[in-house]
């Protein structure tokens, strides 16, 4: 490896050298920064000042370039030099944009200034240029588990775009229950009519698709590896295996309906004439396939009045039944009503629900319901009982707030779905502890459980894709559907939230769309989302490890395994880069070459800390990229200022923060330290969906140790900021500020 | 010759004698000052308004109006109807809207039409007085004869029901129209804003159900009073006759004193325009708006 | 009249909503009723008493099949006409139009409530407009105070004296009028002509609808 040289260029543009001397900052990188090359520019993102910095590494030597300009995230296409260390000191979005311009405010501007060009220069020093991952998988094959619309349409796509598709289906055919439909809810233009399901013309397809290889009746019995290079072992039907390589998976597993036995109060099972959504479709069919009208399953008498009762076992409040909403139910309703009022408008078609929910263009379809005569009432039904071959429907009207009832020849209880989404793995893991050395009892929970499993994964983490909420598949479906927290596996359909056909070959599509990312991602080597691109990946100095395996419990992304000696394992292409690993590490043995503890440490140490006496607090603000960092350089754009006294270090997630950032920096004399990451719990929107929790999990802990230290707790702030705040957040800098400076100096300050 | 010109509908409110003849002699007044030239549709009828539905069925209803339709094409073809009634307008434009697109509905009413001699051929547009003035003429224009501004008086702008829904004036919001306000401001009035602007006066329900009438008038009343009004402005008789006369008996149940004058938009003008206070109907007022009053002269 | 209202109900064999689609004037709209409320709460006369059903009710109880329960309704007749529920309406239904329809539909079969006052005014301002063609304000000021008797009649006018004189004083309110001298129509013998035809071919549309239903 090439001998070290460090350069540090100050941009002098944009105003940079009206506001800051930087003469005194272009000192400051020689003297304490120790930059062997030191230079100014006028304009440095202009061809010509890149072309500066290009010709000292091509021909100065230069290996580490420190860059005292805009913000990291501005100017990116122009400061690309991928061969050597880069960092970034931000002088315009962090210093004078979120400073006023006024005589009072110009000693503090311009400290902070010289702070963030000491903070480059310490930073740039402890980089390394990232090698990239060498054991990458170059396998490009697609695998999608899952044969319904949701898993047609992904390997249609994938084909589509050029990709070759293993698609696995339980099943003896292809179509999950869109197959069993008599008709689907209209797509398209003017939404009034029923259209066909769709799924022979799918089926062909794939039939005719080279691209596309279907195993039938076929389940996973292991799936192994990692991105670019996942080994899948397939059960097919004569009951042996079959191996098939793949770089990416999508897993469209489904759902099932939501078993209408467990709604005896509404009929079912005691009367024939009371069906679910399912069981119509099937009367539907048989009915369109006889040429007779649709009739009841007691006597086979045509259907003269039929009942919808929405929400049946849904959106229940008590917990006995589903919690949620399946979104597609009511629009399901409203198609099966047409079927009726198509064949025979005379039939007394009512549907009673609690509110009429209809995405989509499903708003226009409930219309042309109720211009066919379609009787819609807002009600909740209590009792569904059977009379020879007529049921009543007891339920109370909300809007004459009365009960009544309405008899009715057949009854269809909208039951809703329930994903396919595998075992829950917090569940099966206490499950396989109880079996550790239990009984057969114990063992047929765990083999029970295990039948669930869709993917069968040989991941230290478990066989699945964590759940979220109510079974359905974590897939961080606030920012970012698709993305599950196990890289290289997509989850799309039904199986990650409720949803309708449309909605689902839309995911499906997406989701395609992120494999194909993830494949060509993990051929070279590079991160998958969000840090798509990135070369670095976590190391462990494995002599300093005490085998804790905090890293393998903590990675998001069941990353990390365990080798045969107990030490940690990292599976790469399956990683994130999000540094959750690094700031588990109580003795800090992981690192990335470009971002360590050290590279986070050294800045936190570089800055320059003015005595006690001296009225000037510091404070350090550990800023997430993904939201916080971003939202401060908004803030700046808006020019928002906000107080002097703050330094701010961004990092990849909170869930990378070392404790020992917040004790080394309470310890060198700053007066606080404030966290900015994102939004953990239900509605999550952590970029690595488990890290700000992680990582506030941690620093829960740090409140300890200031205690240990006599120091008030308040003098570490754990701050919620997402990257619409970039209005607010100024203000609550300064609030903090103001609270650090009536708690006065560190006791710290000057040890 | 005039530079504009129109088939004028008074109504049985507007017209000479009648609840709201001074509305008549005020627009008289501002459409001389303007060169608006109305004349009066020949022996047109009542338009049925709105509250008449339970006796008047559908048909008749719309007969009524294409009679005059009728008249007005007859007459003065090519023109455009004018009415400065709100109901009259509303009347009017909902049985055009009706008509042109029902043929069944439009057959009956020629057959209808027939027996009093008359048939359509086509059916005039329908505009109210205001859309004459703020989309034919314009606020610029109607600003420029100002020769006396009402400066430092403070109104209400009452635009009430049915100048604003369910047709309205174009470009105007159902929940906050402004045009009223832009007349005042026109004429040199502040326009207070306050919360009732479109509040319903209880229109002819203050015959039949008068408590529930006055209390909404007094809810109007009440809030351009809190917000600093020293009259109220309207461009519709009923608004007007309602939120005027029934003052004294709203005091008289809930103890309040309002004594709050109610004028039509037109009055506004045409002291504005430098009329006399005869010129504008002031005597017309029922609460006399003894500053507009000396503001004539 | 009940003669009517019996026939109608046995053509229609109680399905009241499409009796009302084919009888009341924009009651096709009916159905299109989404229940959010939204008409019920933009009524300036809501909770006020005799607001027994409010517009979102009464399109329900019309699918609900509550035929006297909505005949009978003093709701409709709460209606100022002040089209605050038409222009709210997500779905465009005509509320005001049908609250009318419905109204004059109940009025019609004679099962409109007794003494409606609101009902009353809606047929004394019809008459007083049609007689002459234009409306006489002195007579239908008249006609309603007296309508509950002479006695009423005179403490209502008493009541209302001083705003009458005030009228009068501001050349408003015309006396004569009261001896049928003030407005009214050159033509109004083919107002009347014509105003009979109206309500005859009215009468038969009516009918012919009832007539298919009954036969279906």
């Amino acid at each position: 490896m090439a001998e070290m040289k460090t350069a540090a260029y100050l941009c002098k543009g944009c105003e940079i050298d009206k506001r800051v001397n930087v003469a005194a900052l272009a000192k400051i990188a020689t003297k304490e920064g120790k930059m062997a090359l030191v230079r100014e520019h006028d304009f440095l993102c202009s061809a010509d000042g890149v072309a500066l910095i290009q010709n000292d590494i091509d021909n100065e030597g230069v290996t580490h370039v420190a860059l005292g300009a805009c913000s990291r995230r501005a100017k990116t296409e122009a400061f690309n030099f991928p061969t050597v260390a880069l960092s970034r000191g931000n002088l315009r979005e962090g210093v004078i944009w979120i400073r006023p311009d006024t005589p009072d405010a110009q000693e503090t501007t311009q400290e902070m200034a010289e702070d963030y060009v000491r903070m480059m220069c310490a930073e740039v020093k402890t980089m390394q240029v990232p090698a990239g991952n060498q054991k990458t998988g170059t396998i490009k094959t697609i695998l999608v588990v899952g044969g319904g619309v949701s898993g047609m349409t992904a390997a249609l796509e994938a084909s589509k775009a050029g990709y070759k598709v293993v698609l696995i289906e339980k099943a003896a055919a292809l179509g999950g229950w869109a197959a069993k439909l008599h008709k689907r809810v209209p797509t398209r233009e003017p939404f009034k009519s029923p259209e066909d399901n769709g799924v022979a013309d799918m089926a062909a397809r794939i039939d005719a698709d080279a691209n596309i290889k279907v195993y039938l009746n076929a389940t996973i019995a292991k799936t192994s590896g990692s991105p670019g290079r996942f080994k899948i072992d397939i059960a097919i039907e004569s009951g042996s295996v079959v191996t098939e390589d793949v770089g990416a998976i999508i897993q469209a597993t489904g759902f099932t309906l939501y078993d209408a036995n467990k709604l005896p109060h509404l009929g079912y099972g005691k009367s024939p004439n009371v069906v679910d959504q399912a069981g119509l479709e099937a009367l539907a069919k048989e009915a369109a396939a006889s040429g007779k009208p649709i009739c009841r399953p007691s006597d086979g008498q045509p259907v003269k009045s039929v009942v919808f009762v929405q929400c049946a076992g849904q959106r229940d409040a008590s917990g006995e039944h589903l919690q949620y909403c399946s979104g597609y139910c009511c629009n399901v309703s409203i198609k099966q009503a047409t079927y009726f009022k198509d064949s025979n408008p005379d039939i007394d078609t009512v549907v009673l629900f609690t509110d009429l929910r209809t995405p989509g263009n499903g708003e226009d379809f409930y219309r042309s319901a109720q211009n066919r005569g379609v009787i819609f009432s807002k009600g909740v039904v209590s009792e569904v009982t059977a009379n020879g071959n007529t049921c009543t429907v007891q339920f109370k009207d909300l809007i004459l707030n009365e009960d009544t009832a309405a008899e009715a020849d057949l009854v269809v209880l909208a039951t809703g779905s329930v994903p396919t989404s595998g075992p829950e793995l917090e569940a099966l893991a206490d499950a396989k502890r109880a079996a550790e050395s239990g009984t057969e009892e114990t063992k047929n929970v765990v083999l029970q459980m295990m039948d669930k499993s869709v993917l069968n994964l040989d991941y230290r983490q478990g066989p699945d894709i964590p759940h979220f909420k109510h079974g359905f598949n974590d897939s961080h479906f606030i920012c970012f559907p698709y993305e599950t927290r196990r890289t290289g596996i997509y989850a799309a359909g039904p199986v990650r939230r409720p949803m309708d056909i449309l909605q689902a070959q839309e995911d499906a599509t997406g989701a395609a769309m992120k494999a194909i990312q993830a494949v060509e991602n993990a051929g070279l080597g590079k991160a998958a989302h969000p840090r798509a691109g990135d070369l670095s990946f976590p190391t462990a100095r494995l002599e300093g490890c005490t085998q804790c395996k905090r890293c393998t419990v903590e990675c998001p992304f069941g990353a990390i395994d365990e080798d045969e000696k107990r030490f940690p394992l990292f599976n790469e292409s399956r990683c994130r880069r999000c540094g959750t690993c690094m700031g588990a590490c109580p003795v800090r043995v992981i690192s990335f070459e470009n971002y360590s503890v050290n590279t986070v440490g050294m800045q936190i140490k570089a800055v320059d800390m003015p005595d006690e006496f001296s009225e000037k607090p510091r404070i350090l603000i550990l800023a997430c990229e993904n939201d916080a960092y971003p939202a401060l350089d908004m803030a700046g754009m808006n020019r928002n200022a906000y107080d002097p006294f703050v330094r701010v270090i961004p990092v990849r997630c909170l869930g990378s923060v070392n404790t020992i950032w917040i004790t080394d920096a309470l310890n060198s004399g700053y007066d606080g330290v404030m966290l900015m990451g994102c939004k953990h719990g239900d509605e999550y929107q952590c970029h690595f969906v488990k890290g700000s929790e992680l990582g506030r999990y941690r620093m829960s802990k740090v409140y300890d140790t200031l205690k240990g230290m006599n120091l008030e707790i308040d003098r570490l702030m754990d701050m919620e900021v997402a990257i619409t705040d970039m209005d607010t957040l100024p203000g609550k800098i300064n609030a903090y500020a103001e609270q650090i400076k009536a708690m006065g100096p560190s006791p710290f300050k000057g040890l | 010759m005039a530079r504009k010109e129109y088939a004028f509908y008074p109504g049985c409110s507007s017209q000479k004698g009648a609840s709201a003849s001074n509305y008549l002699v005020s627009v008289e007044s501002m459409c001389k000052t303007l060169d608006i030239k109305m004349t009066e549709i020949p022996d047109w009828n009542c338009c049925g308004a709105s509250v008449s539905y339970a006796e008047s069925g559908e048909l008749p209803r719309h007969v009524m109006n294409a009679r005059n339709f009728a008249l007005s094409e007859q007459n003065l073809p090519g023109q455009t109807i004018v009415a400065t009634c709100a109901a009259c307008w509303l009347g009017a434009r909902e049985s055009k809207e009706r008509l042109e697109h029902s043929s069944g509905l439009m057959a009956d009413t020629q057959a209808a039409l027939k027996e009093a001699g008359l048939n359509i051929k086509v059916i005039p547009e329908i505009k109210h007085m205001v859309e004459v003035l703020i989309e034919d003429l314009g606020y610029d224009e109607l600003k420029k004869p100002v020769k006396k501004p009402l400066d430092g008086m403070k109104f209400a702008g009452y635009v009430g029901c049915q100048t604003n829904r369910p047709f309205g004036i174009a470009n105007e919001s159902f929940e906050n129209p402004m045009y009223l306000d832009r007349l005042i401001e026109t004429v040199g009035g502040e326009a207070v804003p306050y919360d009732q602007k479109v509040t319903c006066c209880g229109g002819a329900l203050a015959f039949s159900e008068p408590e529930k009438a006055q209390a909404q008038i007094k809810d109007i009343i009440e809030s351009a009073y809190d917000s600093g009004a020293e009259m109220l402005v309207t461009p519709c008789p009923l608004c007007q006759a309602n939120t005027e006369v029934y003052q004294g008996q709203i005091n008289k149940k809930y103890g309040t004193k309002f004594n709050m004058p109610v004028l039509y938009y037109s009055q506004l003008m045409t002291l504005a325009y430098g009329g006399s206070a005869k010129e504008a109907g002031l005597k017309g007022n029922v609460i006399r708006a003894t500053k507009l009053e000396q503001f004539a002269g | 009249m009940s003669n009517l209202n019996e026939q109608m109900a046995d053509r229609y064999k109680n399905n009241f909503l499409k009796e009302i689609e084919e009888q009341a004037e924009m009651g096709e709209w009916v159905k299109m009723c989404m229940q959010c409320g939204l008409c019920s709460g933009s009524c300036p006369t809501h909770f006020h008493s005799g607001w027994d059903h409010p517009p979102q009710e009464i399109f329900m109880l019309i699918r609900a099949g509550k035929r006297e329960e909505v005949l009978n309704s003093q709701g409709m007749y709460m209606c100022t006409s002040c089209y605050n529920c038409y222009v709210r309406c997500p779905r465009k239904v005509p509320v005001t139009h049908v609250m009318h329809g419905i109204a004059e539909y109940a009025y019609r079969i004679g099962r409109a409530p007794k003494a409606q006052p609101t009902l009353h005014l809606s047929k004394t301002f019809w008459t007083n407009a049609t007689k002459y063609g234009r409306v006489n304000e002195v007579q239908l000021t008249q006609s309603l105070y007296f309508k509950d008797g002479i006695g009423s009649g005179i403490k209502k006018a008493m009541e209302m004296q001083k705003e009458a004189l005030g009228l009068v004083m501001a050349g408003r309110l015309n006396p004569m009028e009261a001896l049928g001298m003030g407005h009214k129509c050159k033509d109004v013998s083919g107002i009347h002509k014509m105003l009979a035809k109206a309500e005859e071919l009215e009468a038969k549309n009516k009918a012919a609808k009832a007539d298919t239903a009954g036969k279906e």
